[in-house]
Parts: C-alpha cells; sequence; structure tokens
C-alpha cells in the first residue's frame, strides 16, 4: 500500500503593516478612526510609564517583584483593544498595560504588587480574572469560560495571554486541545518575547513557528509582528470577531521582545547581548506608533505630562491609603469561616492586640470549636478526672 | 423511599441537582454515553445531551481547569476524575487555583465546583486505582475534602457537595459502589458538610473511621459488644476537612480513649491531625494513648498483597483491645 498524502502541508501566515522603519502597508491598513488611534496609543504611553514608574518603586523598595512588559505594549493594547467590556479578559502575569485598558485603578496594581492580595480583586462588574502566576495554567480556565459563555448563549468572547515559554507547558496544550474540540468563542495570545527567564525561544520549541500549533489542534492561526500596533490589532479584531460569530477559537502569535527584566530579581546581562537588545530598541512598538501618529498630525504634545501626572496621582493614593486589616486575610479563604478557622482568626487577633486585659483574654485554642452562633451550644462536659482516678474498662 | 446501592444514590443526587438547577453540568472521561466506568452518570447523558454531560478529551487538567473557567462563570461543574490515582495529572490545577480562586480575588470569584473521584483499595485493582490520597486535599487549604460512607449519606453529600458555594473534592470508596443497598428517599435530601456523625453510640472506646473503613468499624464494634460488652462509639467523619473537632472531643471526652483507622498511609495522614486535634480537645479525659490503625508508609503494594496492608477487623479489632487493656 502506498503512502498516501492525508492533509495540505500547513502554511503560517505573518502579519506586518507598519514595520520598524515606518513603512506602511496601506492596503492592509485597518480603519481605525483618527480617536481611537489616539487612544490606543494613549494605552500604549500609560502602559510604558506606568513599567517606569513600577520599576523605580521597586527600586526604592516601595513594591515588591513584578514583571515589566516594555516593549510588549502593542502586543498587548493591540490585542486587548479588540475586545468588548462585556468579553473576558485572562492575564498571566506580565499584562499591566493590558490590564490598565480594561481598567484597573493604577493605585490596585500598586496594592497588588506591594502584597494585598486586594489589589487582585477585580471589579463586581469586570470580567478580567485576576493575575495568574504558574505559566499556562490560565489557559484552561479562559476555555472554561468560553465554554460556558456558549452554554448560557452569551455572545462574549474570552482572550487569554500566555508567552512562549508557556507553550512547553501541558497546559498550555490540553487548553488548545480543548478550544479546539470545543470550537470556543477565544483567542489565545502568545506574546513571543523571545525569552523565558534565561532560556531563548530555540531551546524552547524546534517548531519553526508557535502560531503552527494550533494548526495541529484543528483551529487558524497566525503571527504578527507584534511591535506593530497596526498589525497586532487588524488580526486580533478579525480573531474576535471570527469567534464572536461562532467560527471557534484563534490563537496569535505577537512577535515582540522583553527590553527589560524578566522580574526585578533578574539580570538579563547574564544570557543575552546589548547588541540583541539594541537591536529590538531600534524596532520599540511606541516609538513606531508615535511616528505613525506624528505625520498624520495625531500626536498629542502635551501627552506624557497628563499621563506622568496620572502616575503620580495614582501613587500618592496608594501610598496614602493606609495597610489593610491583617486579620482581612480569613475573610476570603471559604464564603464561611469553619469553626477551626474562625478559631485560627481569634488567636491571631489575640496576638495581633496591643498588649492589655483584652489582650490577655485570648481565646484558648485548643477549646473546641464553637459552632455558628444560630445553634445550641453543645452541653459543657464536667471537668474529666485526671488519669489513674478513672475506672480502667477491664476491671 | 427506595433501596439503591452507593452508584445508584449518587446518581439520584446528580439527576435531582441537574433538574433543580440548570448550571449544573457533569464533565470528565467517558462520564457521558458510557455513564462513567463505574456508572455514576449513567442516563444523564441521554436526559440532559452532551453540552450538559460532557465527554472530555482525555486529560485531567484540561477538565479541572476548564471547570474552574466555568465555575468563574457561574455555572456549577460536577467533575469526574476516573480514579484518584489520577488526580496528579490535575493536582495542580486543584491546588494552584480551584482552592485559590476565593482567596486571589478575594470573593469577586468563588470557585462553585465538585471534583469527585473514586478511591481506596479491596476492589483488586492495578496501581493507580486503589490508593488512598484523602491527605493531600484535606491538607489545601480552600478545599473541602468530604468521604461518604454509604448510600444514603453519599446521595445527600454530594448534593451538598454540589450547592456548597466553596470547591469540594469528593472522594467515593470503590469498595462500598456495590457493597449495600440501603433506603434513600426520593425527595431531595443533603446533609452538612463539616459535620462528623456519631453512627454507633457507645461510652468504651471512640472508633474514629470514614469512606469503606467505616464498615470495618462497625464490624469490630459489634464483636467487641458481643464478645465482652464493650461499648464502642463509632465517629464517621464524613466530612476531612473542616474536621468536625467538636464531635471527636465530645465522643472521647465521654469515652476516654481512641483508635482512628484509614486507608491512607500512617506518617502525615489524616489520623495524625485527627489524634492531635483530640489529644488538645481531651487530653485530660484520655486513658490511653490514642493508635493508629492504617496502611504501611508504602507505595502501592500490589492487589495480590493488598489485604495485607489495608486495615481490616482483626487489625482494628487488635488495636481496640490493647487500647482498651492499657
Amino acid at each position: 500500500m502506498p503512502r498516501t498524502l492525508i492533509e495540505p502541508q500547513f502554511t503560517v501566515e505573518h502579519l506586518s503593516i507598519l514595520d520598524s522603519d515606518g513603512h506602511l502597508d496601506s492596503a492592509l491598513e485597518p480603519p481605525i478612526a483618527p480617536e481611537e488611534q489616539k487612544r490606543l496609543h494613549r494605552g500604549m504611553l500609560l502602559g510604558r510609564r506606568f513599567d517606569e514608574r513600577m520599576l523605580r518603586l521597586q527600586r526604592q523598595g516601595r513594591i515588591g517583584t513584578f514583571a515589566p512588559i516594555k516593549g510588549q505594549e502593542a502586543a498587548q493594547i493591540g490585542s486587548v483593544a479588540a475586545l468588548r467590556r462585556t468579553d473576558w479578559m485572562v492575564p498571566s502575569f506580565r499584562e499591566t498595560a493590558a490590564m490598565l485598558w480594561r481598567g484597573w485603578p493604577m493605585e490596585r496594581i500598586l496594592l497588588f504588587f506591594a502584597g494585598y492580595l486586594e489589589g487582585g480583586q477585580p471589579a463586581p462588574d469586570q470580567r478580567d480574572l485576576p493575575i495568574c502566576i504558574p505559566v499556562s495554567t490560565q489557559l484552561p480556565h479562559a476555555v472554561g469560560l468560553a465554554y460556558a459563555a456558549q452554554y448560557r448563549g452569551d455572545d462574549a468572547v474570552v482572550m487569554a495571554y500566555c508567552g512562549d515559554g508557556a507553550t512547553s507547558e501541558g497546559d498550555f496544550h490540553e487548553a488548545m486541545n480543548f478550544a479546539g474540540v470545543w470550537h470556543v468563542p477565544m483567542v489565545f495570545v502568545v506574546q513571543n518575547n523571545q525569552w523565558a527567564i534565561s532560556v531563548p525561544l530555540k531551546k524552547q520549541t524546534h517548531s519553526r513557528t508557535i502560531a503552527q500549533k494550533a494548526l495541529a489542534y484543528g483551529f487558524p492561526a497566525l503571527q504578527v509582528d507584534g511591535n506593530d500596533l497596526l498589525a497586532v490589532h487588524a488580526a486580533s479584531l478579525e480573531a474576535v470577531e471570527r469567534a464572536r460569530r461562532g467560527d471557534g477559537p484563534t490563537l496569535i502569535e505577537c512577535v515582540t521582545y522583553r527590553l527589560g527584566v524578566h522580574t526585578t530579581s533578574d539580570d538579563p546581562t547574564k544570557y543575552r547581548s546589548t547588541e540583541e537588545v539594541e537591536a529590538w530598541e531600534r524596532k520599540d512598538p511606541l516609538t513606531r506608533f508615535s511616528a505613525y501618529l506624528r505625520e498624520r498630525n495625531l500626536l498629542d504634545p502635551g501627552l506624557e505630562e497628563a499621563i506622568d501626572a496620572e502616575i503620580a496621582r495614582a501613587v500618592a493614593a496608594f501610598e496614602a491609603s493606609g495597610p489593610p486589616d491583617p486579620l482581612a486575610m480569613f475573610d476570603h479563604a471559604y464564603a464561611t469561616r469553619s469553626a477551626s478557622l474562625e478559631a485560627q482568626r481569634a488567636e491571631m487577633q489575640a496576638r495581633l492586640a496591643p498588649a492589655s486585659g483584652s489582650a490577655t483574654t485570648a481565646p484558648v485554642t485548643n477549646a473546641p470549636a464553637q459552632r455558628s452562633s444560630d445553634e445550641p451550644a453543645p452541653a459543657e462536659h464536667q471537668s474529666p478526672p485526671m488519669r489513674g482516678q478513672r475506672r480502667p474498662w477491664r476491671s | 423511599m427506595a433501596k439503591l446501592n452507593m452508584v445508584k444514590a449518587l446518581n439520584l443526587a446528580l439527576l435531582q441537582e441537574m433538574e433543580r438547577d440548570p448550571d449544573v453540568l457533569v464533565i470528565g472521561e467517558d462520564v457521558g454515553v458510557d455513564g462513567g466506568v463505574f456508572r455514576v452518570t449513567e442516563d444523564l447523558h441521554r436526559k440532559f445531551g452532551g453540552t450538559r454531560v460532557v465527554d472530555t478529551p482525555l486529560a485531567e487538567a484540561g477538565i479541572i481547569g476548564a471547570s474552574v473557567g466555568m465555575a468563574l462563570y457561574g455555572l456549577k461543574p460536577v467533575c469526574e476524575i476516573q480514579f484518584s490515582g489520577f488526580a496528579f495529572q490535575c493536582f495542580h490545577q486543584i491546588e494552584n487555583h480551584v482552592a485559590r480562586y476565593r482567596m486571589r480575588s478575594q470573593s469577586r470569584f468563588g470557585c462553585q465546583m465538585v471534583v469527585r473521584m473514586p478511591y481506596g483499595g479491596g476492589v483488586r485493582a492495578l496501581e493507580h486505582h486503589s490508593e488512598s490520597e484523602e491527605q493531600f486535599y484535606a491538607h489545601i487549604p480552600g478545599l473541602k475534602m468530604v468521604i461518604p460512607s454509604g448510600p444514603r449519606n453519599a446521595r445527600a453529600l454530594l448534593a451538598a457537595a454540589i450547592r456548597d458555594p466553596d470547591p469540594v473534592i469528593f472522594f467515593e470508596a470503590k469498595a462500598l459502589y456495590h457493597a449495600a443497598k440501603e433506603d434513600v428517599p426520593d425527595e431531595i435530601e443533603t446533609m452538612e458538610i463539616g459535620r462528623a456523625h456519631v453512627d454507633r453510640p457507645g461510652t468504651d472506646l471512640t472508633l474514629v473511621a470514614y469512606g469503606a473503613m467505616v464498615r470495618v468499624a462497625r464490624e469490630v464494634a459489634e464483636q467487641l459488644h458481643e464478645e465482652s460488652g464493650v461499648e464502642v462509639e463509632i465517629v464517621d467523619l464524613l466530612t476531612i476537612s473542616p474536621l468536625d473537632r467538636e464531635t471527636l472531643v465530645a465522643s472521647v471526652r465521654k469515652t476516654g480513649r481512641a483508635v482512628v483507622v484509614h486507608e491512607a498511609p500512617r506518617s502525615f495522614g489524616p489520623g495524625a491531625e485527627i489524634a492531635t486535634s483530640i489529644m488538645e480537645g481531651a487530653f485530660l479525659s484520655l486513658e490511653a494513648p490514642i493508635r493508629r490503625v492504617t496502611a504501611s508508609d508504602l507505595p502501592f503494594v500490589g492487589f495480590a498483597r493488598e489485604r495485607a496492608n489495608v486495615p481490616d477487623v482483626p487489625r482494628v479489632l487488635a488495636a481496640c483491645r490493647e487500647t482498651l487493656a492499657f
């Protein structure tokens, strides 16, 4: 029996509209209204300036470790801006620009990176998941959200982010496979920033592109110049529209670069060359789109100052807010605290109270746990006899 | 009222909860057309269709991860992991996300879902089909861990687990699936999660057990009663976490003696937490050291040797006699 070809060979499209030299392919230029172009630019600039401010705050010890986004503004804003407010955004941990676009207040993000979980709480009407740190594990959640949207008959689309390193994890593949089989309204955005901490893409995968991995799961994908806002946005609008009309998931590989550190605990000079970084700095997404707007007279000269003032106000508000109540840590583990957790909370409360009469009358933790107040208290047992006073059973 | 085995009783709970609440879904491997390898989801696919009774690709992390997303959206997935031995393929999803979403999102999202898994030995099965691994889940803050001991409480606890706003890991003893039939009321019945049940009142020794070990405990209690008039009190935990310390402590304050039985390996197992809780709450009542009768600290031993390793009536009986004679 001869070997037969059962599938045509695949191809992967690469989309670039505005290249790093400022050349524009006007045939591919998406029809974006000037006001929207300004808004997209503002989103990128806010992402950049806030990121830089956070880096200084971290170096000063005013917030903790975080993952800077510098260089990935177009990949994030170009994609997230294709969503409606009623759509869902599922971030990993390097999506600050996208989060700001979705309405996360800067004070809240700062609070999160200052170590308070309160900062990770989405607003009640916000359809964003909180930051997810174990890479790729958020992707199956996005598939489940998209399944649920379909189940309920909502027309919501789910956009989920991950990086190039995440594409090596099992959850990436399980999520892609489920998304393909279930044909869910979803867009995977892979920010291929070339480095997973110190490991370059060529050690991460032997595939020519990340985009082609989606083809194996039976749904379309394309690779875009991730530093080209127009290309990312055009591809994202197309993918979101495809998902919304019921034609299933899409993967968009944004080829970009992390210009800064992996996190503030990382020293990238150890694993990559200055020349490489400089080459990518010349492809800076913000410079490129700013030039595009400048040519069209759409660049607001006072924008940077206005954004910096907005950031300064947020930092001041963050630092002026007092530390949240430590005992609030007991409020969100379960819908209702168990008796044991209630006792542990009381123990902490007593420990945290200033040394005074009330602190010394703290509840004793080895007392049997209390039932909730609406139930009758169990009968108190009499003081048990000491060992030796009790008659052994066998006698 | 119908006489049902545990499989049928669990099936009834799923059926009634799905009829009651359109947000309840069943999801897992072979749960649809096949009705589950143990038939717990039998006929649900026929009644509710493939969108609500979802045969998934063979991928545990995908099942749990996708269910997390569904739960965040407001659905109430009931996941089946075919055997608890395979749950390590999704353990990261359970520990990293199922247990933590309420905390991480500061109650913006709950993760109302149930993960059902058959667990335990006694069915002459292969590796990964016979283990008792409840201790892993009981140790994770943010989860509840439930193990019923018979058809009626299995049905009532599963219904309660489905309605619980927090995620519940629900272990079903394979050895009990077809072991016995009980009267199970036709109308919906639920039981409070987090409450142990005094299965047999007694005054001389507290025997703590759950799941398939409750059967062993009952036999031991009966034998001790018949041979020497000892009144054993059996505390059937039903919920492993949060542990009902109050019932345990009250029982041992009365009896002064305690033996804890479980199928899981001994070290760092549930018995350690149970014994410590008793010690903390009933120290001055204790007349003898608390004993544990458990499996040895070994990986799966092969089903041919399983009976020597898993607690049985003679071993528990011997431990009780020694405790009484101390």
